[in-house]
C-alpha cells in the first residue's frame, strides 16, 4: 500500500445547499469507484472536515457516474446569506478532499485517469 | 418536431453579459433561458421593491434583450425563457416590450408566469395552518415573522408551457425551479402533460434543465482539468438537443472553447445535489442515479436515462428574513511571517474597536493564502505575503459602519509589509438570512399572463 491524493483516482466539484454543502466526489475508472466505496467513508469525510464541525456527514452512491456524493450539514458557517468565511457557498470544499490522502495498492494504475473518456466514441443514434 | 434545442446563457444574476449574445448567434436555437436568482437574490429584489414598486427584478436581462434584439429579428422562431421577473414580473414584461418596441419588435408576444410571491398572503397562510417551519432547524417561522422580506415558493414547468401553449414568444417568470425553465419548452413542445403519464419525460428534462442552468458549468468551467489549452476566454455555454423520448446530447456552439465530456457533465451532474436519487422539483422527483452518459463526439455527451422517483404534493418555499448588518474589508500583509503578522493585524484591529466600546456578534478573521479559505483543513503555509480579510456581523447597523473604518489607520499603525488600501472603506450590506421551507401545492396558485 501507498499513500497518494485522492485526486489521483477521483476528481470532484463542490456546492452549497443553504447551510449544508455537498461534494461530488468522482472515480476515474470502476476499479477506483469499487476502491472508494469502501475506502472513503462518511466518517472519513466528517474527520477530514473536522475543523468546519459538521453536525453529520452522509455518503449518496452515484454509481452510473463512479461518484459518491456526501452531504456535509451544518457546515457552511451561515451559509451564503451570513457566512463570514470568504469561501460562503463551499466552493473550494471538493479540492480541499481532493487533496486528502488515501491508501491505495502500490500497483493503482487502474484506478488512475486515463485518455479514454475523451475519445470519441461510437456514434450516438440522433447524431 | 423531432429535437428541440435549448441553450442556457445566464447561470446566476452577475454571469456574462456577451455570453447570451453569442449564443443565440452561433447555437441554432429554438429556445434561449437565461437564470438570473440565486438563493437571496429574491430578498434584495423584494427590498428594491419596497422602495420604487417599478423595480424588483433582474435589470440585466433588459440589457442583454436589447443587444438580443437584431438577433430576434433574424431569428423570429427563437423563444426566450427567463426567470429575470425575479420579484416584479410584470414591470420587467413591461421594460421588455417597450425594449423591443424600440426595435421594431412590438408584435413579440410576452408571457408572465406569476403567484411565487407568498409574502402578500403569508398571514391567511399561516393562519390556514401552513406553518412553514424551517426545513433545516425545525424552527416555526414565528420565529423571524416579524423580519420576513421575502418568502417565494418555487413554481414548476407548467405556466411556462401554457405562455408558450399560448403564443409567447418572450416567457418572464419571478421564482421557478431552474430546472424548469427547461422542462416547460420542452413539455409544450412534445405535448407531454404534467401528470403521471409523463414523469420519466419530465424527470429526463430535468436532468437536461439542471445540467446547463449554471451556464459554463458544464462546458469546461469549474472543470478539474482545465487548463490553457481549455480556452475559457471563449468558453461555449451550453446547448441540450432533446428529443421527444427525453433523450438528449449536451454541446456547445461550435468554434467556441470550454470542453463538453463525461467528466464536465458528471460534476455538474451531481453539482448542488443531496441525494442524486432524489432530486426535488415541483415537477417531478428526478433520479439521477439512472443517468447514462456517453461521449458521442468532440464535446459531444449524449445522456439518456433519467427517471421519475415520484412527485411532491409540495412546493419548495424560499423565504429571507432581515439578520443585521455585516462587513467584510482586507489589506495585504508582506514579508517574513506574513500570515502570523495578518492574523495578529487582524486581532489588533479588534482590539482597538473593543477599546472604543465595540464588540460584535461574529467576526472573523483570515489570513487568505496560507490555507485560511477552508480553515483548519487545508495545510497551512508560510507564505511571502497574504490577504488578511477582517468580517464582522451585528444587528447594529452603525457598529458595523464604525469598522470598516478602522482598516486604514493599520497602514501606518501596524506592521512593516503591510500595504492594499486602494479601495477604500468597504461597504455594509444588509444580511438576509435564507429560510427554506415546504407548502402544498394546494395552497399555491401559479398562473400566467399574456402581457397585454
Amino acid at each position: 500500500m501507498i499513500q497518494v491524493p485522492l485526486s489521483t483516482i477521483a476528481h470532484g466539484r463542490s456546492g452549497d445547499k443553504g447551510n449544508h454543502a455537498n461534494i461530488a466526489i468522482l472515480a476515474y475508472t470502476r476499479s477506483g469507484y469499487d476502491w472508494l466505496a469502501t475506502h472513503l467513508a462518511a466518517d472519513d469525510v466528517a474527520k477530514h472536515f473536522a475543523p468546519l464541525a459538521p453536525s453529520r456527514v452522509e455518503r449518496f452512491e452515484a454509481e452510473n457516474v463512479l461518484g459518491f456524493n456526501f452531504l456535509l450539514y451544518d457546515v457552511l458557517a451561515g451559509g451564503a446569506s451570513r457566512s463570514l468565511r470568504i469561501d460562503t457557498q463551499g466552493k473550494t470544499l471538493a479540492l480541499a478532499l481532493l487533496q486528502r490522502l488515501i491508501e491505495v495498492p502500490a500497483d493503482h494504475a487502474r484506478m488512475r485517469r486515463t485518455g479514454e473518456r475523451e475519445a470519441q466514441a461510437p456514434g450516438w443514434p440522433n447524431q | 418536431m423531432t429535437t428541440l434545442r435549448i441553450g442556457n446563457g445566464c447561470g446566476f444574476w452577475g454571469d456574462s453579459l456577451d455570453a447570451p449574445i453569442r449564443l443565440a448567434q452561433t447555437g441554432r436555437l429554438d429556445v434561449l433561458t437565461l437564470e438570473y436568482l440565486a438563493e437571496l437574490t429574491m430578498s434584495i429584489l423584494a427590498v428594491q421593491k419596497a422602495k420604487d414598486p417599478s423595480t424588483g427584478y433582474a435589470t440585466d436581462f433588459l440589457d442583454v434583450l436589447q443587444r438580443l434584439t437584431p438577433i430576434l429579428r433574424e431569428q423570429p422562431k427563437l423563444k426566450i425563457v427567463t426567470n429575470a421577473g425575479g420579484m416584479n414580473p410584470r414591470a420587467c414584461a413591461a421594460r421588455a416590450r417597450e425594449v423591443l418596441t424600440a426595435a421594431g419588435l412590438a408584435d413579440r408576444r410576452i408571457g408572465i408566469v406569476l403567484g411565487d410571491d407568498l409574502l402578500p398572503s403569508l398571514e391567511s397562510l399561516l393562519a390556514a395552518g401552513h406553518r412553514l417551519t424551517n426545513l433545516d432547524t425545525g424552527e416555526p417561522i414565528e420565529t423571524v415573522k416579524d423580519r420576513i422580506v421575502s418568502a417565494n415558493a418555487y413554481l414548476g414547468a407548467a405556466p411556462i408551457a401554457q405562455a408558450l401553449a399560448a403564443g409567447a414568444e418572450i416567457v418572464i417568470t419571478g421564482r421557478v425551479a431552474d430546472a424548469s425553465l427547461t422542462v416547460g419548452p420542452l413539455a409544450q413542445a412534445f405535448g407531454w402533460g404534467f401528470d403521471a403519464l409523463h414523469l420519466d419525460r419530465l424527470a429526463a428534462a430535468t436532468v437536461a434543465g439542471h445540467l446547463i442552468e449554471c451556464g459554463a458549468q458544464a462546458t469546461g468551467g469549474l472543470w478539474i482539468h482545465a487548463d490553457e489549452s481549455t480556452h475559457l476566454e471563449n468558453v461555449g455555454y451550453p446547448i441540450v438537443e432533446v428529443s421527444a423520448d427525453g433523450r438528449f446530447t449536451l454541446a456547445k456552439p461550435e468554434g467556441s472553447g470550454g470542453v463538453v465530456n463525461i467528466e464536465t457533465v458528471a460534476e455538474q451532474l451531481l453539482y448542488e445535489v443531496a441525494d442524486p436519487a432524489r432530486y426535488f422539483t415541483p415537477d417531478v422527483t428526478a433520479n439521477f442515479t439512472t443517468v447514462h452518459l456517453e461521449q458521442a463526439g468532440p464535446n459531444i455527451v449524449a445522456v439518456r436515462g433519467g427517471t421519475a422517483n415520484g412527485i411532491t404534493d409540495s412546493y419548495k418555499v424560499s423565504a429571507a428574513y432581515r439578520d443585521g448588518y455585516m462587513a467584510a474589508g482586507t489589506l495585504v500583509i508582506t514579508g517574513p511571517h506574513a500570515a502570523e503578522k495578518a492574523r495578529l493585524s487582524g486581532a489588533i484591529l479588534l482590539d482597538r474597536l473593543r477599546q472604543s466600546g465595540l464588540t460584535f456578534e461574529q467576526s472573523r478573521v483570515e489570513a487568505l493564502g496560507s490555507g485560511d479559505v477552508v480553515p483548519g483543513v487545508l495545510t497551512r503555509v508560510d507564505a511571502p505575503e497574504v490577504v488578511l480579510r477582517v468580517a464582522v456581523k451585528d444587528a447594529r447597523r452603525a457598529a458595523v459602519e464604525r469598522f470598516t473604518k478602522e482598516f486604514a489607520p493599520l497602514v501606518t499603525s501596524g506592521f512593516a509589509g503591510t500595504t492594499g488600501y486602494t479601495t477604500g472603506r468597504p461597504p455594509v450590506r444588509e444580511v438576509f438570512a435564507y429560510w427554506p421551507a415546504l407548502i402544498a401545492k394546494s395552497a399555491v396558485q401559479p398562473r400566467m399572463e399574456m402581457l397585454t
